[in-house]
């Protein structure tokens, strides 16, 4: 049965433990338990209170890697049970003294759902049972053969998570097969327990099959083909994607509805905000925290040239797309302001130089001295919508496509500047600034462009943003607005254009889509921003050169050290 | 006229007077070496002619054309390049793309056949062309930035320590790569702890003590001079 060290599992479960105390005294727990996932039978409540203690059991029977099934067994159960210990105590202690006047969070209704609604001695034994019972089956788990490992686990995990993602789900689902069908697979929001089981099994089975075929696959070409051949099977790979990806983008919105609709274009909009940040950040590694006043800029100067009140200079002279190329040039000419008095500053000060200059924007706007032109607290109302060859972008399906247009040029300015002679200047500069200028680079007009071009983006993202909202408010451009360009940044990869879209995906779509996480939604940043710092550092889809900073002790290549000759 | 004339330039780094009144000059074909201790200026002197730092007064010509006011990357387009102490190779860029980086103010089609003569000069970065140079050895580093300095096919380079932190066997190499390029036609300012071996390859050279010259002579004299056999050479 191998050795059983005991330390480790009372480590790692009142760590699972305490991750579900967590979870359930900021009030997590208790709001997200409105939220059915499987029947009533499984709620998001229920993940968040379990998903401690079942990470607590997985990695303890991990530890215990020479132990046979009946051994890794008892481990998950006693980790498990182990890590139902604060949250009990916590019901306990809550039914003895009222602690809702400190803790706000800590009420009957949470001890309900701890409980199972069974009260005290009853209802905690079922939830040490049912903690064990989780731990059991998680260690279980890592018990199964590697080929099943691989299709339970990914099966297990898109039952949940589209379930969790229900609404866009069945708006899909709808779409397709029509709402009846739709209907009989739901209650409510959750999946009928006999259909998450069927699809369950389902999905075991066809990765399974998946696997298989790979497997079957690789055998059959185990003789090396030609290197040609290769290239040509890629290239149609890629052109079907590229083509599958392109079909997809244009006709989004009409599978995906009004709601799903409005989130791409969120996504949209900081695609575009992303990617200029990433020239600044990314290329040229100056670390800007100020970014959204460029934001501001885009969004006022549109406003001021297009809007119907008294605020606009010249009625009725601009359109949209009149004002859009003004709108970039302010973008851009801000930019260069902004560049020159911190040319000489580097890492820390120029982000707090930054962090001040997109205040100060914000504060400007805010004011009464500047009211009559930016209309002060009030804001500018009535910015009217594009419109494209006489038809009025007015729904959120329409104005996707804006942004969507706006993505895709910034994402091809991106890749031809990096490729570019300026994309060598800024790689260089990033690198180190004195070896750079002694190359020949020179460092004012490489730091300039940076911040221009940048800033040019940003004001695109920000004139369809005001065009988008028909109004705006000096608070709609704030620090988090800067913040969470470049969490997205960084999450997605340093550097990388397809990191901005999945970054931009991950942390502006998904939060959209799941309305109970809305107040939580800094804390998912932060819990995602440190695992992500912690796992995998250069990003979901990192850039070329930052992988090898950060795994350069792992890929060092090259032969061997030969014999020192010069 | 010599290429360079450096007219007693005074460089300072905030109130600090690190530079007191310095006048040198390099003839076209030279090797010369500026030797001193720890903290003389030497590397500000470097950074001085190459356009790093501004000279507070003072003037530096290059062919008898003002360059005091100029910056560093325009300097690059009139020949001259530097290694810098230290090192300083792009971590992390590969052994070929730190080449291809040096190679930046160019646009001739030659860059190909310069980085075979890199290689051929430095066999060991040949070997080691896909390498992340951050994690080259310190001497192979150094080889990488004498190597990529060259790719700008400069008329006057200038090296800062180019053997420091090198075992014995790889200094005398670098000598006698610095004699090699100063044969294809480079003219060199050498900037040397290891004042033995600069005195040894160069021609002329210039003692720096505190901020300001106290002995120029040939490279012969200056070795057997008194002083410098005791304060440079260890010999008593
Ligand atoms: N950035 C700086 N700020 C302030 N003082 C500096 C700076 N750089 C150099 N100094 C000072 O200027 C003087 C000359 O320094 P420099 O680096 O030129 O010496 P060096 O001759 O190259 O010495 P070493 O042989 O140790 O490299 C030293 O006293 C040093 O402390
Ligand atoms: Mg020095």
């Amino acid at each position: 049965m191998g050795n059983i060290n005991w330390r480790t599992i009372l480590r790692l479960g009142l760590l699972g433990s305490v991750v579900a105390l967590y979870f359930s005294m900021i009030g997590m727990v208790e709001d997200f338990s409105n939220r059915n996932l499987i029947g009533d039978l499984l709620n998001l409540g229920h993940v968040l209170l379990y998903a401690g203690i079942a990470g607590g059991a997985l990695f303890a029977a991990r530890e215990h890697s020479e132990s046979n099934t009946v051994g890794r067994g008892l481990i998950g159960l006693a980790t498990g049970a182990l890590g139902a210990l604060l949250p009990s105590g916590l019901v306990l202690l809550s039914s003895a003294i009222n602690m809702r006047t400190v803790f706000v969070n800590v009420n009957p209704a949470l001890s309900n759902i701890i409980t199972f609604g069974r009260g005290v001695p009853t209802g905690l034994l079922l939830f040490v049972l049912a903690s064990a019972v989780v731990g059991l089956i998680t260690a279980l788990f890592t018990v199964l053969p590697e080929t099943w490992r691989g299709p339970v686990g990914k099966s297990f995990g898109i039952v949940i998570i589209s379930a969790v993602f229900s609404d866009l789900v069945r708006q899909v689902l709808t779409n397709i097969i029509g709402s009846g069908m739709v209907r009989s697979l739901y209650v409510g929001d959750a999946y009928r327990p006999l259909v998450a089981a069927v699809l369950f099994v389902g999905l075991i089975a066809l990765f399974f099959w998946l696997d298989r075929r790979a497997k079957q696959s690789n055998e059959t070409t185990a003789i090396p083909q030609t290197d040609a051949k290769a290239r040509q099977a890629k290239n149609r790979r890629n052109i079907a994607l590229f083509l599958g990806w392109g079909v997809f983008l244009l006709i989004a919105p009409w599978i995906l509805g009004s709601f799903l609709s409005q989130v791409l274009f969120e996504i949209g909009r900081f695609v575009l905000l992303g990617l200029g940040l990433n020239i600044v950040v990314g290329y040229a590694g100056l670390l800007d925290l100020g970014y959204v006043a460029f934001f501001a800029f885009g969004a006022y100067t549109m406003g001021i040239l297009t809007t119907t009140t008294a605020i606009n200079p010249a009625p009725g002279v601009f359109t949209f797309w009149t004002a859009l190329p003004i709108v970039v040039l302010v973008g851009v000419v801000f930019g260069l302001l902004l560049g020159f008095p911190v040319l000489r500053m580097r890492g820390d000060y120029l982000a707090i130089v930054t962090l001040g200059f997109g205040e100060i924007i914000r504060i400007l706007a805010l004011s009464d001295w500047l009211a009559p032109i930016m209309g002060g607290a009030q804001g500018i109302l009535k910015i009217p919508n594009p419109v494209f060859f006489g038809l009025e972008l007015n729904s959120p399906e329409l104005m996707y496509y804006l942004v969507l247009a706006g993505s895709l040029l910034a994402a091809f300015i991106s890749i031809r500047l990096r490729d570019s002679r300026l994309g060598r200047q800024w790689m260089a500069m990033r690198e180190d600034e004195d070896v750079a200028e002694a190359m020949g680079i020179n460092l004012v007009q490489t730091k300039l462009l940076a911040f221009a071009i940048g800033a040019g983006f940003s004001a695109l993202g920000g004139a369809i943003f005001a065009a988008r909202l028909s109004t705006i408010f000096p608070h709609s451009f704030n620090l988090l607005i800067s913040i969470n360009a470049l969490s997205l940044i960084i999450v997605g990869g340093l550097g990388s254009i397809p990191g901005v879209i999945v970054g931009a995906i991950a942390l502006v779509g998904l939060p959209e889509l799941l309305r109970e996480f809305q107040e939580y939604r800094l804390l998912m940043y932060g819990i995602l921003l440190i695992v992500m710092m912690l796992l995998r550092p250069e990003g979901f889809i990192p850039a070329e050169v930052f992988k090898r900073e950060l795994h350069s002790d792992e890929d060092t290549g090259g032969p061997p050290a030969v014999e020192a000759q010069v | 006229m010599a290429m360079l004339e450096v007219n007693d330039i005074h460089t300072y780094y905030g109130n600090i007077h690190a530079l007191k009144g310095i006048s040198l000059e390099v003839n076209e074909g030279e090797v010369v070496t500026l030797i001193g201790a720890n903290g003389a200026g030497k590397t500000t002197t470097l950074r001085t002619i190459s356009g790093l730092l501004a000279p507070r007064t003072g003037t530096i010509t290059l062919n008898g054309e003002d360059i005091s006011g100029k910056s560093a990357h325009e300097l690059v387009y009139m020949g001259v390049a530097m290694v810098p102490e230290g090192r300083g190779v792009f971590s992390k860029l590969t052994v070929l793309e730190n080449l291809e980086m040096g190679a930046y103010s160019r646009e001739d089609d030659g860059i190909r056949d310069d980085i075979d003569y890199a290689y051929e000069l430095f066999p060991r970065l040949k070997e080691r062309r896909k390498q992340v140079a951050g994690t080259l050895s310190g001497g192979e580093q150094q080889m990488l930035a004498t190597a990529r300095a060259l790719m700008a096919r400069p008329k006057l380079l200038l090296m800062d320590e180019p053997s420091m932190g090198l075992a014995p066997i790889l200094v005398e190499g670098i000598f006698e790569t610095i004699t090699n390029i100063n044969k294809e036609g480079t003219t060199i300012l050498l900037v040397e702890q290891n004042a033995l071996m600069a005195l040894s390859v160069a021609s002329r050279g210039y003692v720096l003590q505190t901020g300001e010259i106290v002995l120029s002579d040939t490279a012969k004299n200056l070795e057997k001079n008194p002083t410098v056999q005791k304060a440079y050479l260890g010999i008593d």
